[in-house]
């Protein structure tokens, strides 16, 4: 009985990891990025004055955005370059670049979580500063649709 | 019968040369006359600083790959390849022998908006002197102080590698007749100030219309289609349509407004490409010019 439970879990298992290699890394690519999104929207409200300032509404939106990026850094092995079209080849030919690049990205919303903006101008400014790192990536890795 | 061939074949080369001393005529450089730029006031280089960002200099003249304040520095040297050949952009520092720096005022105006080089050559359109051609001879000027202030480079960029016949730099003169004016892109009835003004900017320094408009195969704009997008000058994709009908029909005027300042789109996600220089550039304008380009995008025709 244990054994079939074993087995029928392995199967399982190697079937999940089959299903996602077939689909590639774009839809994950895609679904990390709309997070990171969804984190500068609540901060953007804020500095926008369309909502009023919360510590733990920025603290978590910040969090999102480092979690998140770290874990989009992941989505590039060998192997998945053609796994969506908004890749550039350039991530693959200057890697370590690139992930540089996401991990200003880490750094800055690390270093906003230590010293958390206190108000709706300092989101402001975290925003101008993290806008920055996106820009930068997307500048040289981020092809047209 | 000999005689009347040798007078029809004197008479066809006669045409000949009339239609040739015409199309000469037609497509020659046209520098403006000197009282034009005469009645330019002194230069004000701060304002310049502002033409500087709207015309996006950098994105060109800029050495390949500096970065920040190096960017400053316009030594030239970048290869913008296109369908007719491989364009060198040139040195445009205040250096006296490898840039602008002997220039005069009318020489580097009617360079900007004539698209005539200092020995009288026409200069090929890859410089987007077709929509540089609007800007004002005071923006002119100050833009000319300006670039006067900035670091100066001994670079000298090689000569356009360009196929036959567009190595004709005569020719270029023909695509003029076609296609160079300083009339508006489009008809704006009731265009109050504000509006006119984002006209100016976005069909002028701004030359949205370089990217954002689709060409014909001499490489004029298809002009009833104005702003609605193109295929992407620089490899896969499309520039986006931003016309009130196209990609930003949902973006109210205070969208677009933070987007050109910030990157972020209304449900932020962030510029990318090469929309993200043109953007940093945005960014640096007075607020009242940046809400004039919006005011101005919602006011084009639906394409």
């Amino acid at each position: 009985m244990l054994r079939k439970l074993v087995a029928a879990t392995a199967l399982c298992l190697i079937s999940a990891t089959t299903v996602v290699s077939a689909a590639g890394y774009g839809e994950e690519r895609e679904h990390t990025m709309e997070k990171i999104g969804g984190a500068m929207a609540t901060l953007g409200k804020v500095a926008k004055g369309e909502s009023a300032y919360d510590a733990e509404g920025v603290k978590g939106a910040l969090t999102t955005i480092n979690t998140s990026i770290g874990h989009f850094k992941t989505l590039f092995p060998a192997g998945s370059e053609n796994d969506s079209k908004e890749a550039s080849p350039a991530i693959w030919a200057n890697k370590a670049d690139f992930e540089a690049h996401a991990d200003k990205l880490a750094a800055d919303s690390a270093a906003l979580l230590a010293q958390l903006p206190a108000d709706q101008a300092g989101v402001g400014a975290a925003m101008g500063v993290l806008g920055k790192d996106c820009g930068a990536c997307h500048q040289a890795y981020r092809l047209k649709k | 019968m000999a005689q009347r061939a040798v007078k029809v074949l004197a008479g066809l080369i006669g045409l000949g040369v009339v239609g040739a001393g015409a199309f000469l005529f037609i497509t020659r450089p046209q520098p403006w006359p000197a009282e034009h730029w005469a009645q330019a006031g002194a230069g004000d280089a701060a304002r310049g600083a502002i033409v500087f960002s709207m015309g996006g200099c950098v994105s060109c003249h800029a050495a390949p790959g500096a970065k920040d304040d190096a960017k400053l520095t316009l030594a030239g040297g970048l290869a913008l390849k296109s369908p007719f050949g491989t364009f060198h952009v040139p040195n445009i520092s205040p250096d006296e022998k490898a840039g602008i720096g002997g220039w005069t005022l009318a020489q580097f105006g009617d360079a900007m908006t004539r698209g005539v080089g200092p020995g009288g050559e026409h200069l090929y359109p890859s410089f987007p002197y077709g929509s540089y051609s609007r800007i004002s001879v005071q923006d002119v000027a100050d833009l000319f102080a300006y670039l006067k202030t900035l670091p100066k480079s001994d670079h000298v960029a090689p000569p356009h590698e360009l196929g036959f016949p567009f190595n004709i730099r005569l020719a270029v003169g023909g695509w003029k007749f076609l296609y160079l004016n300083d009339k508006p892109r489009v008809d704006l009835a009731n265009a109050d100030d504000k509006v006119k003004r984002g006209q100016y900017i976005v069909e002028g320094p701004g030359h949205c219309g370089e990217c954002h408009t689709p060409r014909d195969a001499l490489g004029g704009f298809k002009t009833d289609q104005w702003l609605a997008g193109a295929p992407n000058p620089e490899g896969e994709g499309r520039i986006p349509n931003i016309t009130p009908g196209g990609d930003i029909a949902n973006w109210s005027e205070a969208d677009i407004v933070t987007y050109l300042q910030t990157g972020f789109t209304p449900d932020y996600d962030s510029v990318g490409g090469s929309m993200v220089e043109v953007q940093q550039n945005m960014s640096k304008l007075p607020q009242a010019d940046v809400e004039a380009i919006a005011a101005y995008l919602k006011a084009v025709p639906k394409r």
